[in-house]
């Protein structure tokens, strides 16, 4: 250390250094450990037979790998009356979540677009009262809604709960959209219109390559509110339209004989990993897409 | 043949701030029109009404002899360079110079060929590839010029396309554009609030300020002759002289006394018969006043001043005085004689002098 010009005033020592990130690893690892506990049991668990779950450890690990409990849970356990497991609500819960994401993500986009980039009068109150709707709880909304589906005939359907989710959801993605174009030059939109572009010309050619990473936040967020909502999937279905947050309940609830923990652990995982891989998948890209896009120009 | 912009009678409130108070503009084919004025004074908002960006509260506007008040920007036949370029982040240079083409469905060849012209014009072919992001200011202002210039539009618009350069890249970047407007004979109207650029630039010049008009004139009408003392103070660097005096009449013509401390009053004889009431404030440029060594000899008139402070500037030198009550700057030779806290022999040249009414701040000569 021959080279001091400047130097901190308050050096620590390097065994000091060493022994606080030590200290702070331990630390970390503790809380990830903590964090991971139940994913840990929840899996040794779906993977163990329900015999060695009566006689063994919570913790151990599985003395004898079986997926017996997964093709249970998939096919054939039961939600109540009907025994055919998790997969038909999980395709309803994917006819539901991927239609609703998209739209409000796109109609999202194009109301955030309008309010910060095509100031119209209005506009402040407009967004407010849309800002307003993303704080009213669920529980208010269960019998204006009910009521409203029924009118338009499309109660207990799929269809419905896409609705459902859209207009819950549409506060928040234009909440997102908007404060991203806010902070995009109106001299672009300006510059724009000079060259000739249309309202939606300008939003598909300019704003739509901008957007990758606000797309991916609604998405993630669109996307794990509604696959995780139980309580319009409990309110607005019916038999066949049931999302899987409300199979996973009733399979967890059937009280017909003996407690199968190892196939309610496995369906709980079918039922998480959506939003697991979405998180994967997507979240890779969200970094990339935040590093990537530069607004500068 | 009718004017390229006419502006009539423009109005333009924002809520309840007046923001343009009528406007009065007109240009011919072929001119290069400068709105100037500090900020805040509403040249980019001129600039945006007659682009169609901003509806107008009151009045007309005429492009090539057509009433376009309630036509959309894209209709009226104009290109424009924003202050921050305004380029587009994620297309490239070429995308962003045809986009406008593009939109208006013209021929992919017709396109090759414009852009292959106007990128040779503004020299910016190695960076067709590139985005805007990996370009320098300088770059980037020639490309907003080049999406500007592929539309050959009856008329320019620029908001300061200038300011985000530095100093030697503004004044390479102000010649390239005077060069530009005189091979293409366009019409242009340029935004600035750099007097120099405005000067140089011009083959016309607006004065604004608090959105109204000062003034209209060429370059050396602005300079030669204010119109009042904001446009006198403004316009020029270093600014014009602007000296309280008394006036005296005699036989020879008025006298006008400038008063000093710990000295005479300067008297200088107008020999022109104006009419000047008591109390005025008498405009001169720097460079009226000069070294009586150099003076060209006729028309000057001569007096001792002591130089306060001296500020060599290369090609010439100024002297900053005490007149009036006002620092004023004389334009002295780059090899004067002059030196801080010396008196020395100063010609002053009325020829080309203001005189403004104190009250009202109009021109009155
Ligand atoms: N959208 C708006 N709402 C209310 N006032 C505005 C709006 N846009 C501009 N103004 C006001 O209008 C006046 C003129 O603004 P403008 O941008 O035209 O000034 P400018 O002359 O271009 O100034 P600069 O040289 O700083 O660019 C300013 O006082 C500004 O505050
Ligand atoms: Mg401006």
């Amino acid at each position: 250390m021959t080279d001091m010009s400047y130097a901190p005033t308050r050096t620590q020592s390097p065994t000091t250094k060493l022994v606080l990130r030590f200290v702070l690893y331990i630390l970390l690892a503790l809380f990830a450990l903590f964090y991971l506990m139940p994913l840990f049991v929840m899996i040794t668990t779906s993977l163990k037979s329900l015999d060695e779950i009566r006689t063994g450890d919570l913790v151990s690990l599985p003395r004898e790998v079986t997926f017996d409990a997964w093709r249970t849970a998939w096919s054939s356990a039961c939600t109540g009356i009907q025994c055919e497991g998790v997969r038909p609500y999980f395709l309803n819960s994917l006819l539901i979540a991927i239609p609703a994401v998209l739209i409000s993500t796109i109609i999202g986009a194009l109301n955030g677009y309008v309010v910060a980039q095509w100031k119209f009068k209005g506009a402040n109150i407009f967004f407010a009262l849309l800002l307003f709707g993303c704080f009213i709880p669920f529980q208010v909304v269960l019998l204006p809604m009910a009521i409203v589906l029924g009118k338009l005939g499309i109660s207990g359907t799929i269809p419905g709960l896409i609705f459902v989710h859209v207009i819950y959801g549409l506060g928040f993605t234009t909440l997102f959209f908007r404060n991203y174009y806010v902070s995009i030059p109106s001299e672009l939109t300006k510059a724009a219109m000079i060259d000739g572009a249309g309202f939606f010309r300008i939003f598909w050619s300019i704003f739509m390559p901008l957007s990758l990473p606000i797309i991916v936040v609604s998405v993630i967020w669109q996307f794990t509110q509604i696959w995780n909502d139980f309580l319009f999937g409990v309110s607005f279905s019916q038999a066949g339209t049931q999302p899987v947050t409300v199979a996973l309940n009733n399979i967890v609830n059937s009280t017909t004989g003996v407690k199968e923990y190892n196939v309610d652990m496995a369906a709980a995982i079918i039922a998480a990993l959506p939003t697991l891989l979405v998180y994967v998948v997507a979240g890779k890209y969200f970094i990339r897409g935040l590093t990537a896009g530069s607004v500068k120009g | 043949m009718s004017p390229i912009l006419e502006v009539k009678n423009l109005y333009k409130n924002y809520g309840s701030t007046e923001v343009l108070k009528d406007i009065i503009v007109s240009i011919e084919k072929g001119d290069f029109l400068v709105l100037v004025g500090p900020s805040g004074c509403g040249k980019s908002t001129l600039l945006n009404c007659i682009a169609g960006l901003e509806p107008i509260t009151g009045g007309d506007l005429f492009i090539g002899g057509q009433n376009m008040t309630n036509v959309s920007p894209k209709d009226r036949d104009i290109a424009m360079v924003f202050q921050s370029y305004a380029l587009y982040p994620t297309m490239t240079v070429a995308k962003n110079i045809t986009f406008g083409m593009k939109v208006r469905g013209i021929d992919q060849a017709t396109q090759d060929a414009k852009l292959k012209h106007v990128s040779t014009q503004l020299q910016i072919e190695p960076l067709l590839h590139r985005k805007p992001g990996q370009l320098s200011g300088g770059q980037r202002q020639r490309v907003a010029m080049g999406r500007a210039l592929v539309r050959d539009p009856k008329l320019f618009l620029f908001d300061e396309p200038l300011s985000n350069l530095d100093a030697k890249l503004r004044v390479e970047m102000r010649t390239e554009i005077k060069a530009l407007h005189q091979r293409l004979g366009a019409s242009m109207v340029y935004v600035t609030h750099d007097q120099i650029e405005a000067m140089t630039l011009a083959t016309k010049i607006v004065v604004m300020k608090g959105g109204v008009i000062q003034q209209i004139g060429t370059p050396a009408e602005i300079y030669n002759r204010p119109a009042n003392l904001f446009v006198a103070d403004f316009m020029g660097s270093p600014a014009m002289n602007l000296i309280p005096a008394k006036t005296k009449k005699n036989g020879k013509g008025t006298q006008i006394e400038i008063a000093r401390n710990n000295a005479d009053p300067i008297v200088l004889t107008e020999k022109r018969s104006t009419d000047l009431p008591e109390n005025i404030i008498i405009g001169v440029r720097p460079e009226d006043i000069v070294d009586a060594a150099f003076a060209r000899t006729d028309d000057t008139q001569q007096a001792d001043c002591m130089i306060d402070i001296v500020e060599p500037a290369g090609a010439d030198t100024f002297a900053v005085m005490q007149l009036g009550g006002k620092h004023v700057t004389a334009r002295l030779h780059a090899e004067t004689t002059a030196a801080a806290g010396t008196s020395q022999r100063l010609a002053f040249d009325l020829g080309k002098v203001s005189y403004f009414k104190p009250e009202t701040g109009l021109r009155l000569n």
